[in-house]
C-alpha cells in the first residue's frame, strides 16, 4: 500500500513533537539503504538550504513622514540610489544599487547596516507641492525608526546553476568569481543535493504561500520568481542541467540577521547580497521521497565558458565531480572552487530542521502551484 | 642536523637595496633560498618573500644577520590576516589560489588557510568578496 500523508497530518505531528525531520544531506544518505516507500513512510519533513549570492534582491522600506513632509522624488541611503517613484515616503532599495562615485557600497551595505541597527543618512528632495511643501531632508534613519522594512527578492534560490570557466587568455571578473585565463580554475554555485528546489523539480511541495527560512527569520514564497523557466532540458534523474525556475520571497527585514543575509562586493562587477535561504519539503508519498533522495551522483549541470559571449556551453559534470576539486571539460583537467556557501546551507537546514522538530515551524501547503509551462525570452533590439 | 624550512617577509630600508643579502645567506650560513616575491627599488625601500631551508642554527645566525643590517624578517603568516569570524566560506579566494593555500575543508567545507603554501601573489585579496584578506607585503 502506498503511503500518502497530507499536510495537516505532518503538522498534527510537529504539534505533537513526533515528526521525523531530516535535511537534504541525510535523506540522500538514507535512501542508499532504504527505499522511496520506506521513506516515505518513516520521514515526514526534509529541510533543503542555500546561502548565495542573489544579484536579485532588495528591501522596501517606509520613513514616515517628517513635519513639514516631504514627497521624496530623489533618495539617497548612505550616498546608494533607492527608488523614488513609490508615493512620497516608501522606497525599494536594489540590493546591486550603487553610487559610481563608491562601488564597493551599495544597496546591499544598506540592507545589512539596517539589520544590524545601524544608523543610516538619509537624504531626499522633492519639488514642493502644495501637500508636500519641503524640498530637501537630510536625517538619520535605523530599524527602529522606519514604519516597514521588509526584503522583497525578486529572483532567488534559482534551480541549478551552470559552472563558470574562462577560455580566454585574460582573466574574467565575474559574478561566479575571478575566472582565471585558459581554463585554470571553475566555478560553481548551487548547494547540489542541498539546494532546495532541486529536491523538489517539479515544485509538487513548493509554491506561492510556501513559508520558508530567510534570513534568520521566517518568510513566505510570493510568486515564481522572475525568468521563471521549466523548458531548460532534463537529465535521466528528472534535474534540468542548468538555471531553470526561481522564486520570488518576502520577509520580515526587521527580524533578519546578517549572519544569513551577507553584503558583498565582486571586483569590476559590483556589489550583490549572500540570501540565506531554507525550505522544508513535506514528504507526503513515495514519488516526493524520491526526489528528496536525490545525491550530487545525479545532479548535473553545465559547463560555459563566461570568456565568451553567449557564455557558450562546454559539456556536462555531476556536483560530485565538482566537489572533489576537479573536472575534466573537452579532455581538460580543471581545478574547482564554490562561490557560495555550503557550510552556511548546513547550518540553515539543521536550524529549519530544529526549529520543526521543536514545534515552532509549521508546514504550509502551497496556496498556487506554480506554472508547468513557462520558457525565457531574450530582449530584441527593433 | 634537522633542517627546517619556513617563509619569511624581508623588508629593506632605502640605504640597503644595493647590498647582496642572498648571496650572503647562501654563503655564509648554508641556507638554501627561493625567492618567492621581489620587489626592489633601487633608492626606496623593498619587499623580498623568501623560502628559508636550513638548519636551526643557520636559520637563526641569518635571520640574525639581516636584522644587524637594518633588514626586518617576519614570518610570512604573521603579514597575512585574514578575518575568519566574518568569513561566511563561499569559496571565492580559493577559486584564484593556485598556489593551494586557500582550500576548502572537504568535509566541513570550511575555508582552511595555509599559509606556508602561499606566495603572496594577492588574487585572493580582491577576490574575496567580503574584503576579509590584508596582506601587509609592502608597508
Amino acid at each position: 500500500m502506498s503511503i500518502q500523508k497530507t499536510y495537516e497530518e505532518i503538522n498534527e505531528k510537529i504539534r505533537r513533537g513526533e515528526a521525523v525531520v531530516l535535511t537534504a544531506e541525510e535523506v540522500s544518505q538514507m535512501a542508499l539503504t532504504a527505499s522511496p516507500e520506506e521513506i516515505a513512510e518513516k520521514v515526514d519533513v526534509v529541510t533543503t538550504a542555500t546561502f548565495g549570492a542573489m544579484c536579485s534582491s532588495g528591501a522596501i522600506v517606509n520613513f514616515g513622514h517628517a513635519n513639514p513632509p516631504i514627497r521624496m522624488e530623489k533618495i539617497r541611503l548612505n550616498g546608494v540610489p533607492a527608488y523614488e517613484g513609490l508615493a512620497a515616503v516608501d522606497t525599494y532599495i536594489g540590493a546591486t544599487a550603487c553610487d559610481p562615485e563608491n562601488p564597493k557600497y551599495g544597496g546591499a551595505h544598506v540592507i545589512q547596516d539596517l539589520v544590524d541597527g545601524k544608523d543610516i543618512e538619509l537624504e531626499a528632495w522633492g519639488k514642493g507641492t502644495d501637500c508636500y511643501p519641503r524640498k530637501h531632508i537630510k536625517t538619520i534613519i535605523n530599524k527602529e525608526t522606519v514604519n516597514e522594512m521588509f526584503l522583497f527578492n525578486p529572483r532567488n534560490a534559482y534551480q541549478n546553476y551552470p559552472v563558470a570557466v574562462n577560455s580566454t587568455s585574460q582573466m574574467k571578473y565575474t559574478y561566479m568569481g575571478n575566472l582565471l585565463p585558459n581554463m585554470r580554475n571553475a566555478t560553481y554555485s548551487t548547494s547540489g543535493e542541498l539546494s532546495p528546489l532541486l529536491n523538489d523539480p517539479e515544485m509538487k511541495t513548493i509554491g506561492i504561500g510556501t513559508r520558508i527560512f530567510l534570513g534568520g527569520t521566517q518568510g513566505f514564497v510570493v510568486w515564481p520568481g522572475t525568468q521563471f523557466n521549466t523548458s531548460k532540458p532534463k537529465n535521466e534523474h528528472g534535474v534540468p542541467v542548468g538555471n531553470s525556475a526561481t522564486l520570488a520571497v518576502m520577509g520580515n527585514l526587521k527580524e533578519m540577521s546578517s549572519e544569513f543575509l551577507q553584503a558583498a562586493y565582486y571586483e569590476k562587477y559590483g556589489v550583490s547580497l549572500f540570501v540565506g535561504i531554507g525550505i522544508p519539503i513535506p514528504v507526503l508519498n513515495a514519488d516526493i521521497a524520491k526526489n528528496v533522495s536525490i545525491s550530487n551522483e545525479q545532479i548535473e549541470t553545465t559547463v560555459c565558458d563566461y570568456g565568451v559571449e553567449g557564455s557558450p556551453a562546454l559539456g556536462r559534470v555531476t556536483y560530485a565531480e565538482l566537489r572533489s576539486g576537479e573536472i575534466e571539460v573537452q579532455g581538460k583537467k580543471i581545478r574547482t572552487a564554490p562561490v557560495s556557501s555550503l557550510s552556511k546551507a548546513r547550518k540553515i537546514a539543521e536550524i529549519l530542521k530544529q526549529s520543526i522538530l521543536a514545534g515552532e515551524f509549521e508546514i504550509s501547503k502551497p496556496v498556487q502551484m506554480f506554472p508547468t509551462n513557462t520558457s525565457l525570452k531574450s530582449l530584441k533590439e527593433q | 642536523m634537522k633542517m627546517q624550512k619556513k617563509r619569511y617577509v624581508l623588508k629593506f630600508p632605502p640605504q640597503s637595496g644595493d647590498q647582496p643579502f642572498s648571496y650572503h645567506l647562501v654563503k655564509d650560513f648554508d641556507i638554501r633560498i627561493n625567492i618567492l616575491r621581489a620587489e626592489v627599488w633601487p633608492g626606496k625601500t623593498g619587499s623580498l618573500v623568501l623560502e628559508l631551508e636550513g638548519t636551526t642554527t643557520n636559520l637563526k645566525n641569518g635571520i640574525a644577520y639581516l636584522k644587524a643590517n637594518q633588514v626586518s624578517c617576519e614570518p610570512l603568516n604573521k603579514k597575512i590576516t585574514w578575518d575568519n569570524v566574518r568569513c561566511i566560506s563561499c569559496g571565492n579566494c580559493t577559486a584564484v589560489c593556485f598556489a593551494g593555500a586557500l582550500q576548502m575543508d572537504p568535509e566541513k567545507w570550511e575555508l582552511q588557510f595555509d599559509p606556508e603554501k602561499c606566495i603572496v601573489c594577492e588574487l585572493c585579496v580582491p577576490a574575496c568578496p567580503l574584503n576579509l584578506f590584508k596582506i601587509d607585503f609592502r608597508e
